[in-house]
């Protein structure tokens, strides 16, 4: 039998505000536990809610960034049910009437073609507390602590339709869905932090079959790889059960990154009954054509606005300029660095190659470009260097090292260890004259092969003479004076 | 010295007839005296009023004098009142001190006015005789077997047994007005949004509102002028200047059109109240009022609507009461399901149990368009009955409550018949408008109370009308006798 799987995303995205979604306290991601809660985040009696118009300024440029309409009229609603990290016992939401309404978000496949992922609605909510279950017991007495610095963090819950066939999808609109809200700077997109996470509806269907089949929802994922993971496993545990003659539980199902498994963590029987009403202690939200135009003005540049630019101004591949616009600090390093050196396409090698690697290495100590030892200006000033032939390509990845371990910028680093390039005639010279008569049978060899063999023949004594130079040489000048000595 | 308006008050203290501290402590005397008997306050802030009275004396000698300066008030124990207890009534919040006061506290102090305590309430303002709450029902001066009226009975009670100059309270669906009614003071609801709601414990967010309970329109023109005004921490609270409400007191009712709703009259609607009705509207006709008989055709829905409305709101607006940060917390509790279910059934009364399964009820998934989104519809046509009606009316008239004060548990295992008690306040909450209380005689020396109903944002018209009426007739000067002189009837302590 041939299966296809049905993906939708629910994607909470933390809006960068400064403040809370419904109080005044701050969103500093790390405080000391409750430092950030105030009367209104406790839920103090007799205390309310305002709503923070930077977040609502954040949903709407959202909605504007991806072509949806900005409902003039939304509403809060709340949601009720019990949990100790829900200090008022409901969470303030958006059910029937949300700020942003449908609109599309286009993906790029790995085999490059694209692909439309509608999305349903987005709306505004504040995020929940947290609960601590571990290190907190007193004599192995199951004490549980509540931190509420997180309670009333505004989020944007953005929902598709499940248009996605396949993991690759998935993984691909949710980075795009990243790649949008940071490049509008409305969140963080630090992963790690729980600034975005995941709730994924996972079925599986027989190929041409037009319903879907019954759904199961895998909660709170909080990177793309662990979204890989659960997806696979779930269609997995889809499929078997399908095939062996079972029927599929819709309920909610729980990822454990840790040992890969997944467990149900509640059954539709057992599912809620949320008794969602509009809060009456927000009046509904008004916007006016005036208010959209005055946002939709500063709408900062957006990603495939920015790739199209990035091919077009800097003669950039589709695959330089796609990695490089993604996210709006690296897309900012990357066009400093090149107003500085004028060569795009080494910057953007050096971008997607070294930097990367460095950053997304084992051992990284930092998670994103702007915390770069080496800074846009300093990359520039390496390649000029590459460039006006003081290093080669290969001594630069040396000089980078050492301006990575914030040994100074490349000049100086150049300077310091003399990786200077030799460009002195007179001295390579000498050791072209050195290899040449130290190989005999090479040369040999050499004189007596076609010319079209030669080529790649002359490899050989260029490698023996940079290895002698210490990788000094002016590679192209000794490949001139060579091919004049072999000619003798 | 508890004879006097507030106006009185504030020139005897400007005039040093009698300083700040005198007069606190004269009233904090009357309630050391008479309050075992009426039971209309919680919480006596002796010592806290103290220090503002001395504060109050000071900011006078200095020649910084406002209309409250130096004047004792009592506030409903609904209002958050910085480092004194709170409890709304209840077992609940009985160990809660918030950390914060409620605007209208804010606003108070900021006019330095002095609290005398915290008034005796329904349990979460819900109920309409006081029998609810927590610390005991309060006594009805004018009979002590009988109940004050609710939820702000501990308020009307001690403005009517002159234990404080003036009070505040809440009305959610008649909680100012008709224990204003029943025990012979004035009561204003102001339109939904002209008082702050920050602080004020919240029973159904959309009807609630805070409003003065004094001895006359004319005090009531003072408090609300403190009391009123946009608070940016309150969405619902309207941007909208205050205007001097005491400025238009005396202003003349000639040519004011009142409305009668015949609705209001007739079926269910004890004799006598309505004789003190129409005497009083024929004191109106001297005034050079004329009447125009008015409907407001949904009027007998608005008590099943406002009892969808009001629990569906109070029944998520009482789940932060919930034992994890403050209130009442069961002992030992077992795990969280225990901690939940123990606490709120220790800590909530019956009729506030009641109230959050009625709500849940409607709210449920597959009863909601049903029930609350009906309800929400009906409000509407309610909201429209009076857009109509003031098309062609200045101020509607009418009862206040249908009955006299009715005697302590005569009502309390008959939540209906209670519930009916609001008949005629209720649609005024539903549809946001301001509405007042004013004594309008008595029948068999209980009062009775004509309710005027305004446009939006007419409090200061409202209190025009209530004081005109006020200069012309005395009951509101009406003081009940002193406990001593009255009997306790058979089987109840006194």
């Amino acid at each position: 039998m041939e299966w296809e799987t049905v993906i939708g995303l629910e994607i909470h995205v933390q809006l960068a505000t400064k403040s809370k979604i419904f109080s005044t306290s701050k969103t500093t991601f790390g405080a000391e536990a409750n430092t950030q809660a105030n009367a209104v985040d406790l839920a103090m009696p007799g205390t309310l809610p305002v709503l923070n118009e930077q977040a609502l300024r954040y949903a709407i440029m959202f909605g504007l960034a991806i072509n949806s309409p900005i409902n003039k009229r939304s509403i809060f609603d709340r949601k009720n049910y019990f949990y100790p990290d829900l200090p008022k016992g409901y969470q303030t939401t958006q059910m029937d009437e949300p700020i942003v309404g449908a609109g599309v978000v286009e993906i790029q496949l790995k085999n490059g073609e694209y692909k439309d992922i509608r999305i349903h609605h987005a709306h505004l909510e504040e995020d929940a507390g947290k609960s601590l279950h571990e290190g907190l017991g007193v004599m192995n007495h199951g004490f549980s602590g509540i931190d509420l610095n997180r309670a009333g963090t505004p989020l944007i819950e953005i929902v598709s339709e499940p248009d996605m066939r396949n993991s690759e999808e998935a993984v691909a609109f949710a980075r795009k869905i990243h790649a949008i809200v940071t490049s509008l700077g409305i969140s963080d997109g630090e992963m790690s932090q729980g600034s975005m996470r995941f709730d994924v509806n996972v079925s599986v269907r027989l190929k041409g079959q037009k319903e879907y089949g019954t759904r199961t929802e895998t909660k709170n994922l909080n990177s793309f790889k662990f979204m890989e993971e659960a997806i696979a496993l779930e269609v997995e545990r889809q499929i078997d059960i399908l095939e062996d003659g079972g029927n599929i539980a819709q309920e909610t199902r729980l990822y454990n990154a840790d040992n890969k498994t997944a467990r149900s963590m509640r059954s539709k029987e057992e599912a809620n009954d949320y008794r969602y009403f509009p809060c009456p202690d927000l009046l509904p939200v008004e916007i006016d054509e005036s208010y959209l135009k005055a946002i939709a003005a500063e709408l900062p540049e957006l990603p495939d606005a920015r790739q199209a630019r990035f091919i077009a101004t800097y003669g950039l591949s589709d695959y330089d300029a796609s990695s490089l616009s993604g996210d709006r600090h690296v897309a900012a390093f990357f066009e400093s660095a090149t107003n500085t050196c004028d060569d795009a396409k080494l910057v953007a090698n050096w971008i997607n190659g070294d930097i990367s690697a460095k950053i997304n290495a084992a051992d990284s100590k930092i998670s994103n470009i702007t915390q770069s030892p080496v800074s846009a200006e300093d990359l520039a000033g390496l390649i000029n260097r590459i460039k006006d032939n003081t290093i080669s390509g290969k001594i630069a990845k040396q000089v980078f090292d050492c301006m990575w371990n914030e040994e100074g910028d490349a000049d100086k680093v150049i300077a310091a260890k003399g990786l200077k390039q030799v460009s002195d005639s007179g001295a390579l010279d000498v050791l072209v004259a050195d290899v040449v008569a130290s190989n005999p049978e090479q040369v040999d060899n050499y004189r007596k092969s076609e010319p079209d063999k030669r080529k790649k023949m002359i490899g050989f004594f260029v490698g023996q003479i940079m290895k002698a130079s210490k990788g000094q040489a002016n590679p192209g000048l000794v490949n001139s004076l060579l091919l004049k000595k072999l000619d003798e | 010295m508890h004879n006097k308006s507030l106006t009185e008050l504030s020139n005897g203290l400007a005039t040093n007839e009698f300083s700040s501290v005198e007069l606190t402590q004269h009233y904090l005397d009357r309630i050391h005296r008479l309050d075992k008997v009426y039971n209309s306050f919680i919480t006596v802030t002796a010592e806290l009023a103290i220090t503002q009275a001395k504060a109050a004396d000071k900011r006078i000698s200095d020649g910084q004098q406002s209309p409250l300066c130096g004047i004792p008030l009592a506030h409903k124990d609904i209002f958050c009142t910085e480092g004194v207890k709170t409890s709304c009534g209840s077992k609940m919040l009985d160990n809660f001190v918030p950390p914060y006061n409620a605007t209208v506290i804010e606003n108070f102090n900021a006019a330095g006015a002095v609290t005398l305590g915290k008034t005796n309430m329904d349990e979460f303002a819900m109920g309409s005789s006081n029998e609810s709450s927590f610390y005991g029902a309060v006594k009805n001066p004018w009979d002590i077997n009988c109940v004050p009226g609710g939820s702000s009975g501990g308020s009307a009670a001690a403005v009517a047994a002159q234990l404080t100059p003036a009070a505040t309270g809440t009305d959610t669906g008649g909680s100012i007005r008709q224990p204003a009614a029943l025990c012979g003071i004035t009561g204003l609801k102001p339109t939904y949004g002209r008082v702050s709601r920050y602080g004020m414990i919240a029973f159904a967010s959309s009807l609630d509102q805070g409003g003065p309970m004094t001895r006359s329109a004319e005090d009531a023109a003072l408090l609300l002028d403190v009391m009123a005004g946009f608070d940016e921490k309150d969405s619902t609270s309207m941007v909208k200047d205050v205007p001097d409400y005491k400025s238009t007191l005396n202003d003349k009712l000639d040519g004011l059109t009142i409305g009668l709703p015949k609705e209001f009259l007739g079926d269910g609607l004890a004799p006598e109240i309505e004789k003190a009705v129409e005497i009083a509207i024929k004191e109106y006709e001297a005034l050079g009022a004329t009447l125009k008989e008015i409907s407001l055709p949904n009027t007998e829905l608005a008590i099943p609507c406002y009892y969808i409305i009001a629990p569906s709101e109070a029944s998520a607006n009482l789940s932060r009461f919930d034992g994890v940060r403050y209130g009442h917390r069961c002992e030992n509790p077992k795990d969280l399901f225990d901690l939940y279910t123990r606490t709120r059934e220790e800590g909530f009364g019956d009729e506030v149990k009641r109230r959050i399964l009625v709500g849940s009820y409607a709210l449920s998934a597959g009863f909601y368009d049903a029930y609350y989104k009906k309800a929400q519809q009906i409000r509407r046509l309610i909201k429209n009955d009076f857009v109509e009606a003031f098309k062609n009316v200045d101020v509607i008239m009418g009862p206040t409550v249908p009955n006299p004060a009715f005697k302590l548990g005569e009502k309390s295992n008959d939540p209906v018949s209670m519930y009916l008690e609001d008949i005629y306040t209720i649609s005024t909450n539903l549809a946001g408008l301001p509405g007042m209380s004013i004594p309008a005689g008595f029948t068999a020396q209980k009062p009775a109370g004509l309710q005027l109903i305004g446009d939006y944002f007419s409090e200061g018209k409202l209190l025009n009308i209530a004081h005109r009426f006020q200069q012309a007739t005395d009951w509101h000067k009406q003081c009940p006798p002193e406990p001593s002189m009255q009997k306790p009837s058979t089987g109840q302590e006194g």
